[in-house]
């Protein structure tokens, strides 16, 4: 059984993401009694973000702060985690599955010569054994894997574990830990702000997508529209991403990213096989297109056939008004 | 310049997934180039154009598989080497994975390795950055943009829809994004030319490697469809009354709002 299980944790602008919260809830689908620790990397202070682990399950803390953590690199977090796990000898290690996530726990699982489950849903223990689920084939289909040997060491999907509730009379140790982080091989020049005006895609509980329906670049406007007054994320079909409508860093879809948030509205989206490998898992599913026959329609909860540039503005004031 | 692409098969995106005792069905279904491996070549066959050079293609799969390597050869790449485990090896995962390549490339003078972000079958991501770190070498993942100046490589990372503008240097393993270039049909003369570069077969043993040694690390159990999702409700009636509709229904029947 897994005693203790690191728990690394992600921030964005010095705020911790809400999948860190998740991934302490999953280390407790591990294994309920065990000693949860949270592990951060940073340049600033990051004694905040450790009680808001704290408050959310972690039993203690370890933070890292050094300037060359400042932002993200495989090299320095590799070297500070690495520290870290070599103090604390953990029996499972939980991340969220994220940019970092994705990119940092392969090199943490190969230099300890550890199995990985990347991408889980969902957590079970049967016995002995903790079986995790995973999408594949995008979401065409579903695996439950284990660990086979030595640490339990995976990463979780955003938006599919639910966090604890948020306990402000939580306490724990909250430990700095100097580590000397060698010179970095990868230097970030400048990181430019594109598509994520606040929301980022793979953690929207909102998900405005639009196809080739939408017909240009300025025809997003109105779904920009409705997913500000949802508090969520816009998104898009490959269609609209090859025809230059909008940046690929939105598209969703077999080849593109897989979201899975309460509330998919799909707009001007015909419903290729390749994109409902990218959303047919989302909770509720809304199709707004103009052909009936449109394959979306299979998989929408709910449907409106019509023209999507007089439905979508009036979808925008009616949720403003309920919400008003 | 030496340069190697990691690619792997999968099944075309068109193809329904069936299961049958807990495993996926591949007969009969349409294997292809996983789409993000796709952009690895294409890249790895610009920089050899620039830079001069040798492209090889790598891939760890069985005797079929060599219909994808000579479609990367048809694209341009020089030679092609097919790690066939078929005989060898009923389970693997990344580390096993990781293990083979790591063993092909201990006397490989390596500049610079490609691969593709993630398969579009298993999705782990995980094969790229796991080599990097046995080979000792540097890693980038998710790119969009590779520019190289002698020794120095200047990289456009898509993080979550971000640009990081990073500069590194070679040796180095980058993991390809959508969005990176184009890839290219191959063409007829490409095709015809292909049949004649070099294809190596290699078995483990060809490695010195021991079955033993690359034990998976992690075991499927099983694998299994989702629920079919039933077809839901087409409103009806006036747009505005539709929408009004909508909105009571995601929020007092979905409770999504």
């Amino acid at each position: 059984m897994s005693e203790k299980i690191i728990v690394i944790g992600e921030s964005r602008d010095n705020v911790l993401r809400n999948v860190t919260f998740e991934a302490i809830a999953a280390a407790k689908k591990v294994n309920g009694d065990a000693e949860v620790v949270g592990v951060l990397c940073g340049a600033d202070d990051l004694g905040t973000q450790a009680q808001e682990m704290i408050y959310y399950g972690a039993d203690r803390v370890v933070t890292v702060k050094n300037e060359k953590l400042a932002t993200y690199t495989s090299d320095g977090y590799g070297q500070a985690v690495l520290s870290v796990i070599e103090d604390e000898n953990p029996d499972g290690i939980i991340m969220g599955h994220t940019a970092i996530g994705k990119d940092l726990t392969p090199k943490i699982a190969s230099k300890l010569e550890a199995g990985l489950i990347s991408d889980a849903v969902d957590i079970e223990v049967d016995g002995d054994e903790v079986v995790f689920t995973r999408p594949i084939y995008s979401g065409k289909a579903f695996e439950k894997k284990v660990i086979s040997e030595g640490l339990v060491f995976a990463t979780v999907r955003p938006n599919n574990i639910a966090a604890l509730d948020r306990d402000e009379s939580r306490t724990g140790d909250v430990q700095d830990k100097t580590v000397e982080i060698s010179d970095l091989r990868t230097v970030i020049k400048e990181v430019l702000r594109k598509a994520t005006d606040g929301v980022d895609l793979s953690e929207a509980k909102v998900v405005v997508a639009g196809g080739r329906g939408v017909k240009s670049a300025d025809g997003f406007k109105p779904l920009y529209e409705l997913a500000e007054v949802l508090g969520g994320a816009v998104g898009a079909s490959r269609g609209a991403c090859d025809a230059d409508y909008c940046d690929y860093s939105l598209q969703i879809g077999q080849t593109g990213k897989v979201v899975t948030p309460d509330l998919y509205i799909a707009v001007g989206i015909s419903g290729a096989i390749q994109h409902l490998a990218g959303m047919s898992n989302s909770k509720v599913i809304v199709a707004i297109n103009k052909d009936p026959e449109a394959n979306i329609f299979n998989v929408a909860d709910y449907g409106i056939v019509g023209d999507l540039f007089e439905i979508v503005p009036l979808l925008t004031e009616e949720i403003k008004a309920l919400k008003a | 310049m030496n340069i190697y692409v990691l690619l792997k098969k999968t099944f075309d995106t068109e193809e329904k997934i069936v299961v049958s005792d807990g495993r996926i069905e591949d007969d009969g279904a349409e294997f292809i180039i996983n789409p993000y491996d796709e952009y690895a070549v294409e890249e790895a066959i610009k920089q050899r154009d620039e830079h001069g050079g040798e492209v090889t293609v790598i891939t760890i799969g069985d005797e079929d598989s060599e219909k994808q390597l000579r479609t990367a050869l048809a694209m341009g790449a020089d030679k092609a080497v097919l790690i066939n485990t078929e005989d060898d090896l009923e389970e693997g995962d990344q580390f096993t994975t990781t293990k083979i390549l790591e063993a092909y490339f201990k006397d490989k003078e390596v500049d610079l390795i490609l691969a593709g972000n993630v398969a579009i079958d298993e999705a782990s991501g995980q094969v790229g950055p796991r080599l990097a770190e046995r080979l000792g070498i540097n890693y980038v993942t998710t790119i969009t943009s590779l520019s190289i100046d002698g020794n120095t490589v200047n990289i456009d990372k898509d993080v979550e829809g971000d640009v990081e503008k990073i500069e590194t240097s070679l040796p180095l393993l980058v993991t390809c994004q959508q969005g990176l270039n184009e890839p290219r049909y191959p063409s007829l003369p490409g095709i015809m030319k292909a049949k004649k570069k070099p294809l190596e077969e290699l078995e483990i043993d060809d490695l010195d490697l021991d079955e033993d040694e690359l034990e998976p690390k992690t075991k499927t159990l099983n694998v299994f469809l989702p629920p079919e999702k039933e077809a839901g409700r087409v409103l009806e009636g006036e747009i505005e009354d539709q929408v009004k509709e909508l909105v009571s229904l995601l929020r007092n029947e979905a409770k999504v709002l």
